[in-house]
């Protein structure tokens, strides 16, 4: 459903020397797929969601969302930064709301879906508040209403938990997969955290650096619904420490 | 102590003045609302010409390249030295002083909203890329609301510098307005009606500050609560 067909990414320094962020990397992601992208600082996680967000293009290959090449942002894409980026001038359902007014898609249906989203993210109350009034676990939830209300296939998520403490983080994680199960779709989720890619992933692709390639793609064979006692789990410790060796070498099964 | 020594047709007493005041109201009215009339025109115009303006240079460097060399060319023009010029050029009317006004006024103004408009996070910009924005509601939506706070600290000091125009305006070319006023009463060694004058143009200039800080509070409360 996605096609990532041997795409390299380089971006121009200042010094015009080129930094190699992706270098032939192919993939391909089956719709409804739970898919973790994981590895150091720096091996091209944020570019390869960019390059199927639309926002950057590939210097070579191409990336494909039903057959079709991506050439831009898409209306079926919704996309989760790492900092939640709400507007502080509005309401927090005018900022769930705010991908459907950009495209033109701000019905009255769409309200009534902000609003549903709104409770499924526990914010109902705060429909009305801004966002400086929130929390940033609660501003997070926002983003994640904002980034579903036009209802996409495919969710991008780049490290959404990953200013959160671990508390929250744990509680988001369960709520993500409860939505995903209500909501079935595609989702690329990008974190450091290797527990929370194995807990949440069909799949974990993991990225080597400089040049960014992909080491291996893991496959996740835990059964669903997830829950955190897993990690006790064979399967669980078997993924991770498969991570965990193909990020930092032998030294890391080793120890 | 020379000062003390200031004779009290120079530095009238503050009941003087006072007196003055009274006794001229109804004119003095008349003259402050002629110059209000100038600052509110010339502000006006500041804001409808300096917005327009602080989106084109924003929008590519070449536009700012274009345009910054001719605003700061109006900034370093002597407004006091252009102002008779333009009144042989626009006629002895209103024209020229509102344009005084403006010129003193909207520079602030402009470079306060570029300001803002450039320092938009790159993650907003983002998000209204990733949501297929096109420009124009990049703009009205994401832009300029960033810039409010911008914009407001950009007409605080509009509206002050606009006091400041009316006045250079009226002391060249005016029949009437509070700068027309000081320049007559002192004419006439009247210094306690210039004083009076002087006095009424200072309460102007702050109640129109004031106007601005609340129509930013009434309108944009998280603008007024960030700076
Ligand atoms: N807009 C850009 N201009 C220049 N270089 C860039 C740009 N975006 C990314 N890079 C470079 O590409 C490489 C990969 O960056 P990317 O942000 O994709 O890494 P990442 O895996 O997301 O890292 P992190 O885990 O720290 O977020 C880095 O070396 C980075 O310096
Ligand atoms: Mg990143």
């Amino acid at each position: 459903m996605i096609g990532i067909e041997s795409v390299s990414k380089a971006f121009g320094a200042r010094d015009g020397s080129q930094v190699v962020a992706l270098q032939d990397v192919s993939l391909a992601f089956d719709r409804n797929e739970f898919v973790c992208l994981v590895g150091p600082s720096g091996c091209g996680k944020s570019t390869l969601l960019r390059l199927v967000a639309g926002l950057v293009e590939p210097s070579a290959g191409r990336v494909t969302i039903e057959g079709a090449a991506v050439d831009g942002p898409r209306a079926d894409t919704g996309i989760v930064f790492q900092s939640p980026t709400l507007l502080p001038w509005a309401s927090i359902l005018d900022n769930v709301l705010f991908p459907a007014r950009m495209m033109n898609v701000c019905t009255p249906d769409a309200v009534r879906r902000a609003h549903a989203l709104l409770d499924l993210v526990g914010l109902a109350e705060f429909a009305g508040r801004h966002p400086r009034e929130l929390s940033g676990g609660m501003q997070q939830r926002a983003g994640i209403a904002r980034a579903l209300v036009h209802q996409p296939d495919i969710l991008l998520m780049d490290e959404p938990f990953g200013a959160l403490d671990a508390l929250t983080r744990e509680e988001l994680t369960l709520e993500l997969l409860r939505i995903w199960s209500d909501q079935p779709k595609t989702i690329l989720f990008v974190t450091h955290s290797i527990p929370e890619a194995v807990l949440l992933a069909d799949r974990v692709v993991v990225l080597s650096p400089r040049p960014g390639r992909v080491a291996d793609v893991v496959k996740v064979g835990l059964p669903r619904p997830r829950s955190f006692a897993m990690e006790a789990h064979d399967e669980f410790q078997r993924c991770a420490g498969r991570i965990r060796s193909l990020i930092f070498g032998d030294r890391a099964t080793a120890a | 102590m020379w000062f003390f020594a200031i004779p009290g047709y120079l530095f009238p007493a503050p009941s003087v003045i006072w007196a003055e005041m009274v006794e001229n109201a109804g004119m003095i009215w008349g003259h402050t609302l002629a110059t209000t009339r100038t600052v509110a025109l010339g502000f006006i115009a500041s804001i409808v010409i300096s917005l327009p303006l602080a989106v084109a240079i924003t929008s590519s460097p070449l536009m700012a390249n274009t345009i910054y060399p001719f605003l700061v060319l109006t900034q370093s023009i002597p407004k006091v030295a252009l102002a008779p010029i333009l009144v042989v050029v626009m006629g002895a009317n209103e024209l020229p002083r509102v344009v005084i006004t403006f010129l003193v006024a909207f520079f602030p103004l402009v470079l306060a909203t570029a300001a803002g408009l450039q320092s938009v996070p790159a993650e907003l910009i983002e998000l209204g890329r990733a949501c297929r924005a096109s420009r124009w509601k990049e703009l009205i939506r994401i832009r300029l609301p960033y810039a409010v706070p911008f914009v407001f600290s950009g007409l605080k000091a509009a509206v002050t510098l606009s006091v400041v125009g009316a006045v250079v305006a009226e002391f060249v070319n005016a029949d009437r307005g509070l700068g027309y006023l000081i320049v007559t009463s002192t004419a006439f060694f009247e210094v306690a009606l210039a004083w009076a004058a002087l006095i009424v143009l200072s309460v102007l200039g702050i109640v129109l500050f004031q106007i601005v800080a609340v129509v930013e509070h009434v309108l944009f409360p998280w603008s007024a609560g960030k700076t």
